[in-house]
């Protein structure tokens, strides 16, 4: 609990559900200022549910939401406002609003009573819209971008309110990679230069790998983990997550993988340094099990080896090939009908000398 | 960047110089057509006359000056009022539904009021009680409570928006259904106006009938320009409104109680008129380009009011002597720009 205390927000024993229907029961995150907390877990894990009661758009059924060291139900809507931004999923269709007064939304709290734009107001607005690349976008009709723009001129919208922290549901679901990457790079640097703390839930595991500080994983009717992202992401942790029963998911990378064609290898591929990628994904494609080896286990071929191969033949790294693993992968491959060899001897350098007893 | 901005307050100040215009031009139209055409010199005497005729003058009297002054005028005025809270009404409906089409006729709300009244003034005559223009305000309140209620209520079970004007429609025939029950079985003479009333209609309209739509309405539409703020960031739906810091719940209710009052007070003095509501604030937002409720809020008004003081006049002199009821006129200009709207949402 110690650690609570420099948290910007955090929930204590949260349980939240629609209609007193409890969804997920004592929640318990938290995000500092200057750190991105994700949430992950399976589709209709309530992920969005967690969000909406932190963003008190739904009531907790127990417990609290306490942000900047005060119950949530403490603030009026306006001092809310002016400390918590958010990036919904919610498609809005304002009518006849250019981009640049969607943006300009997001001053509502610092208006007067008609909400009238002051020159300073004007002046947050394109920094806003500069920092997310969508000044040549500010005169275009809102309803006439495209969904990757929108979501862009939404996050403008939720930075020009000057928040503390940000909350985005599901933010990079309609970007393409270019713009997933120039998104989640943003909000990196807004929490690098500005201290903004960011809550928000992914889909995509590997971003979440990558960009979150904390991930909580969100699974049933409760929180199943909450940590670091080496923490959470430990071997075999997402399948579980996930209820995964077809396929793999490589921890390390962050890399999904169908599932291994199982049987009787009929095909050997001699791989190593990358070489074995394209060959056993193709193998995987056309339904061929295969057996695949020698590798040394740092070899960048091995995690998709151990994901898609019937049988890997490895040896820890930086240790020689030693006779017995040799004879072994001899005999697995004489019951091979085919050999692959995707490596030339320049490749393998002096375990070349080893591998060519296999062709 | 300036340059647009400017683009964009100059079309404003000509919109608004337009719509003003139009409305004392239609204002003055109004005063002098009709049966007996009376020139504008005359018109400007005689409401010269009746001015200083407040201040203890000797009020000039002939039959041009009760006409300006006992006929024409209040009803001119009362098509101006009631035309602006009709419109504003309808605006704060679609902003309310999120629904480019709803409005107080399709939704019911006019003809519940409808019904209600007619209910108060039949029960009021058969007990010889007389009628006051707030009792009557105050049935029509009533009966758009009661129809929107029933609006909501079906709101929040179908979230297709057509299917809301399909059911406000059905409210609206069986409303009108029971209102002509009504009339049928009252066995009274004065049934004959009540009649006329419920078909609606501008005529009939007194000075001191005048005086308490001005207060209600003008009361009303100024509580509704306060609000343009909170309309403005609910435009945005109700989660980020939310999230700005409005407070969705009263805000709701307030909007409702608006909207309600602004259509009650209209078909209290002249029935229910239809797509004032609807047709008025989109020709208003295509004049402006823009649907910044702080300068949609004055403009539907003045749109309300030139709108319904046009059709006035039409159904006044069109088919002269025979009156057409305001409906009639407003649904041959209305109607097209609800198909339009429509029919323009579908190619989105």
């Amino acid at each position: 609990m110690g650690q609570t205390k420099e948290y910007y927000l955090y929930t204590e024993n949260l349980t939240v559900g629609y209609n007193g229907q409890p969804l997920i029961r004592d929640i318990k995150i938290g995000v500092r200022p200057g750190e991105i907390l994700t949430l992950i877990g399976p589709n209709g894990a309530g992920k969005t549910t967690i969000l909406k009661s932190i963003i008190r758009q739904l009531s907790p059924l127990a417990g609290v939401v306490y942000l900047n060291g005060q119950g949530m139900q403490e603030y009026s809507g306006q001092e809310l406002s002016e400390k918590m931004s958010v990036v919904l999923t919610d498609r809005v269709h304002p009518e006849m609003m250019s981009c640049e007064e969607v943006v300009a939304t997001g001053r509502y709290p610092y208006t007067g009573k008609f909400g009238v734009l002051s020159e300073a107001d004007h002046r947050i607005v394109r920094e806003a819209m500069e920092l997310v690349h969508i000044t040549d976008l500010a005169e275009r009709d809102f309803e006439r971008t495209s969904d990757g723009q929108k979501q862009r001129i939404m996050l403008a919208r939720a930075l020009c309110q000057q928040p503390d922290i940000i909350v985005l549901d599901e933010p990079t679901s309609f970007l393409d990679i270019k713009y997933k990457l120039e998104f989640l790079s943003i909000l990196q640097r807004m929490t690098r230069e500005k201290h903004l703390a960011v809550i928000m839930s992914l889909h995509e595991l590997d971003l979440a790998e990558r960009i979150s500080d904390q991930i909580a994983c969100i699974k049933g009717d409760r929180m199943e983990r909450f940590g670091t992202p080496e923490e959470i992401f430990t071997d075999g942790y997402i399948p579980k997550l996930y209820d995964m029963t077809v396929g793999s998911f490589g921890e390390p990378t962050g890399t999904p993988e169908l599932a291994a064609v199982t049987g009787v290898p009929q095909v050997f591929v001699i791989a190593g340094c990358g070489t074995g990628l394209p060959v056993y994904r193709r193998l995987q494609r056309q339904g061929i099990p295969f057996a695949t080896g020698i590798l040394f286990e740092n070899d960048i071929d091995y995690p998709t080896a151990k994901a898609l191969a019937a049988q890997v033949i490895s040896v820890p790294a930086f240790s020689p090939i030693s006779q017995e693993t040799l004879s072994l992968a001899k005999e697995i491959r004489k019951n091979c009908g085919q050999v692959i060899c995707a490596v030339t001897p320049e490749q393998m350098g002096s375990v070349w000398e080893c591998m060519k007893e296999l062709l | 960047m300036m340059n647009h901005k400017w683009r964009g307050k100059s079309r404003y100040v000509i919109a608004y110089g337009i719509l003003i215009l139009a409305v004392l031009v239609l204002l003055t139209l109004n005063i002098c057509i009709g049966s007996v055409t009376i020139p504008l010199r005359d018109v400007g005497d005689i409401l010269w006359s009746g001015l200083t005729g407040l201040f203890g003058g000797g009020a000039a009297t002939g039959i041009s000056h009760d006409i300006v002054m006992q006929i024409r005028f209040p009803r001119a005025m009362a098509a101006l009022i009631l035309g602006g809270g009709l419109a504003l009404s309808g605006y704060l409906l679609q902003t309310f539904f999120h629904n480019p089409i709803a409005g107080p006729f399709v939704l019911g709300i006019s003809s519940g009021a409808k019904l209600v009244v007619a209910l108060m003034m039949v029960f009021c005559l058969s007990q010889a009680i007389n009628v006051t223009s707030a009792s009557m305000i105050l049935a029509a309140f009533v009966g758009s409570m009661i129809s929107m209620g029933f609006v909501l209520l079906i709101s929040k079970t179908l979230d297709r928006m057509s299917m809301l004007i399909v059911s406000g429609v059905m409210i609206g025939y069986i409303c009108s259904a029971v209102t002509e029950l009504v009339i049928t079985f009252a066995d009274d003479s004065n049934i004959v106006n009540l009649h006329n009333w419920s078909m609606g209609s501008f005529s009939g309209i007194t000075w001191s009938n005048v005086a308490v739509m001005a207060v209600v309405i003008f009361v009303s539409s100024f509580c509704v320009f306060l609000m343009a703020k909170p309309i403005s960031a609910y435009q945005m739906g109700e989660a980020y409104a939310k999230n700005m810091g409005v407070n969705i719940r009263l805000f709701r209710v307030v909007l409702v109680l608006l909207s309600s009052i602004l259509s009650a007070c209209v078909t209290a003095f002249a029935g229910p008129v239809s797509f004032v509501g609807i047709a008025v604030p989109h020709l208003v937002k295509s004049l402006f380009r823009t649907a910044k409720p702080i300068l949609m809020i004055p403009a539907c008004f003045l749109g309300g009011s030139a709108f319904c003081l046009l059709c006035d006049l039409l159904a006044r002199i069109v088919f002269a002597p025979t009156e057409l009821s305001i409906s009639t006129v407003t649904a041959v200009f209305g109607a097209p720009v609800v198909i339009y709207i429509m029919v323009h949402r579908r190619k989105n």
